[in-house]
């Protein structure tokens, strides 16, 4: 009896796959468990491989052909039998495949084949041989699939997974193929991806934060909580308070900084517009850095609004200014993208209204991260109070001579050490960290500025 | 707040209904001068005469009808069952009148009666008369069922059947009349179509109703000592169903055990099941399971009775099933 064998979905995110070679040809015998093709799927080359055995009587495509995935790509069969009726029952998308590929697909020679070891095709998650579906009528053929009990997680191309599960992998970025389950029968359950990273084990990484997007931008972008997001804003907020803050220090370099703007100083005293300059602060330079930082970090840039978290694609940086009673957040809007002139100019601007109590509201509210500085006054370092909604906040401390190691000897450096508070509901640590790397490595070496 | 039985709570809705609204008026079998086979009707008699509560011989399907006729003349009927058992006589007045009066008379006639009396298994009353007939009324359009689980909800609930301008078939627990409970005095509504949250947890939903509440509760206890925090659903009423809980409910827990006292197929759980799966596919990390009464007439030998009833043990491995624990 002729049996097709079709493409299966080797992936979970498989729709079509490209036959890249054939293992067997056509008179060939065929035993349970060859390998009949190669096939490229959208993660990497997994193996075709036969589940019943007999002669393959037909390749119903070729190789390089791209077959969508449950179309017929070969008829096994009886020694001699007639395979064509079975081949005659594919449907016309393989054919159409077929026809349309081979010149701008073809086969790959030998000498780009994959390593020989077919057990461990390179760039593959762990996941065994695929198995070629086989349909047949012949009842009685006995079932050549694996008993259920020694299924591992990820055999043939069904994940066993509950709904909840499938719906955590997807917001999470998860490949649910490379994890065990722990349910019956290797079912996924949600307690399987507990501590899962995101975006794990594949290689493949999906953005489940909105990167800088090319189209015309919305103000931000809202993303639901995930469980595991509601579970660490629930139990950090009870162990710290209503925003479980955490803190990141880091020392910078600012030599570099440091000269660079006495050049660009020097520069405005040299100016017949002299008196129309204003003069650039290291406040300013910092708030374009934050600004340009936050840009390649949006995880920093993001409100907390309780039962989901405002990804800002906008960046208003607020600068906290001391009045006589208090203090108050004029906000630099679109600091990212401001020249360090217009950003000078601006904060003398809000911080001089701001001491004279004649800011509009508008100007101090919708800030998504604030810079503290304090170090004017002499201080080292320090711990600022974050700002909600905003989830951090960059207490900047004096810039200071101090004794550093250099090329195995000490020298005498400005240094100057940022403290981020962060809220934890929104920003993890490592998150955390990310930005105030990009950030130390704009500070240290301020041509990044101007990127 | 007085703590009184269940009995008392819905004789208390009665007389004070009755006192309200002239139009009001109880019949069916003893509910007079015996005072009601549970005496859920004691006093009534002497209060409001025979005029207003009226006792009727055993005809269920005959008095059925008269206050079929009695409410579509614009009275408002509580027709008594001895039990849900003796109601089957009257089914078609029920489903073939009551129900479809409204519909069919293109809304010019409604049927403002209610229709009590207790249902499920009591104790040994063997295969005739311990049944549960929710899921045969829920299942016809026109109909609303109503199945309080405690002695607050069953005065509540019983003065809005009353006052509900459509039929309402009012389903008691014959093992509840006893339980005792707080009960507002006077004016307490309860509104029909609204669960109430019995028991609040996170880790599984517990739906249940009517007498399967005391289960269910129980059940919680239990695994409330082996660290499980069950949340218990009671519906209150049966239809209209009060998806709305239910499914959020099921979104905080992930999980579902649906407890009933009736027979599994087609039972009240199986709807249930079905809304859950349809509006909260995503959110469930676990089949949904049932716990229901096993699938044959009820046994008289007091042993297989106890084996045939959903009870916390049942209920308990169900929760462990859906939550994967051994």
């Amino acid at each position: 009896m002729a049996t097709k064998v079709v493409m299966e979905a080797l992936s979970p995110t498989m729709e079509e796959g490209r036959l890249v070679e054939w293992k067997k040809q056509e008179g060939e015998p065929v035993t349970v468990g060859d390998v009949l093709a190669e096939v490229e799927t959208d993660k990497a080359v997994m193996e075709l491989v036969a589940r019943a055995g007999g002669t393959l009587l037909k390749h119903i495509v070729e190789a390089g052909a791209t077959v969508p995935v449950s179309e017929p790509v070969a008829v096994i069969g009886e020694p001699g039998e007639d395979g064509s009726g079975a081949a005659g029952q594919r449907e016309g998308g393989a054919e159409r495949q077929r026809a349309g590929k081979p010149q701008t697909q073809p086969a790959r020679s030998q000498a780009t084949q994959p390593a020989p070891d077919r057990d461990q095709p390179t760039s593959m998650p762990p996941a065994p041989p695929a198995q070629a579906v086989i349909e047949t009528s012949d009842a009685t053929r006995p079932s050549p699939g694996p008993a259920k009990t020694a299924t591992p997680p990820g055999a043939g191309s069904r994940v066993r997974a509950s709904p909840l599960a499938k719906r955590m992998a997807a917001e999470r970025g998860v490949d649910l193929s490379a994890l065990a389950g722990s349910g019956p029968e290797g079912r996924i359950i949600a307690r399987d991806l507990a501590g899962v990273a995101e975006a794990s084990s594949t290689g493949v990484t999906p953005a489940p934060l909105p990167r800088r997007p090319t189209a015309p931008l919305t103000p931000y972008t809202d993303v639901p909580l995930t469980q595991i997001r509601k579970t660490i804003a629930r139990r950090l907020a009870q162990s710290i308070g209503p925003i479980p803050t955490f803190y990141l220090t880091s020392e910078v370099d600012m030599e570099r900084l440091w000269d660079s703007r006495e050049a660009l100083t020097a520069g405005q005293r040299g100016s017949t517009e002299a008196g129309q300059q204003v003069k650039i602060s290291f406040n300013d330079i910092i708030i374009k850095a934050v600004g340009m930082a936050l840009r390649q970090h949006p995880a920093c840039n993001a409100w907390w609004q309780e039962d989901h978290i405002r990804y800002w694609n906008e960046v208003h940086v607020s600068m906290a200014v001391a009045v006589e009673e208090g203090l108050i957040t004029p906000v630099i809007r679109h600091a990212d993208q401001k020249g360090l002139r217009e950003i000078a100019a601006e904060t003398r601007d809000l911080a001089g209204r701001a001491r004279e109590r004649r800011l509009k509201p508008e100007e101090y509210t919708g800030g998504t991260f604030s810079v503290s500085n304090l170090g004017m006054l002499d201080i080292d370092e320090f711990t600022a109070v974050i700002n909600p909604p905003e989830a951090g906040i960059l207490a900047v401390g004096r810039i200071v001579r101090k004794p550093v190691a250099e090329q195995e000897q000490v020298a005498l450096r400005r240094r100057m050490r940022i403290t981020m508070s962060c809220d934890h509901r929104v920003i993890d640590g490592a998150t955390g960290a990310q930005f105030l790397q990009t950030l130390k490595g704009m500070l240290e070496n301020p041509l990044a500025l101007v990127w | 707040m007085a703590i009184i039985t269940y009995r008392d709570a819905l004789n208390q809705a009665l007389r004070e209904e009755m006192q309200r609204d002239d139009s009001v008026f109880l019949m069916g079998e003893e509910v007079g001068v015996y005072q009601g086979a549970y005496k859920v009707s004691r006093g009534l008699l002497d209060e409001f005469g025979p005029n207003r509560v009226v006792d009727t011989p055993i005809t269920e399907l005959g008095f059925a009808g008269v206050g079929v006729g009695a409410a579509m003349v614009g009275l408002r009927p509580v027709i008594e069952f001895m039990t849900w058992n003796f109601a089957l006589l009257a089914v078609d007045q029920l489903v073939n009148s009551a129900a479809k009066m409204r519909y069919m008379s293109n809304g010019q006639v409604g049927v403002p009666a209610v229709f009590r009396g207790p249902g499920g298994a009591a104790l040994q009353l063997a295969a005739q008369h311990s049944q549960a007939f929710e899921s045969w009324y829920a299942h016809v359009p026109g109909l609303k069922v109503v199945m309080p689980a405690t002695p607050a909800d069953a005065k509540g609930l019983l003065k809005s059947a009353i006052r509900d301008d459509d039929p309402v078939v009012f389903i008691e627990g014959e093992m509840l009349y006893n339980l005792k409970g707080e009960v507002p005095e006077g004016e307490h509504i309860v509104p029909i179509g609204q669960a109430d949250i019995k028991r609040e947890g996170a880790d599984v939903t517990l739906v249940c109703h009517s007498k399967s509440v005391s289960v269910t509760l129980k059940a919680a206890e239990q695994l409330a000592a082996d660290g499980v925090n069950a949340e218990v659903v009671d519906l209150r009423t049966i239809r209209p169903l009060d998806r709305e809980s239910v499914l959020s409910s099921v979104a905080k827990t992930h999980r579902c055990v649906v407890v009933e006292e009736g027979w599994p197929f087609a039972g009240i759980g199986a709807q249930v099941v079905d809304t859950i799966q349809r509006e909260a596919f995503d959110e469930l990390d676990a089949p949904i399971l049932r716990v229901t009464g096993a699938d044959v007439p009820m046994p008289y030998n007091k042993q297989l009775e106890r084996a045939a009833k959903a009870d916390p043990a049942k209920v308990v491995a169900a929760v462990n099933q859906v939550l994967y624990r051994e």
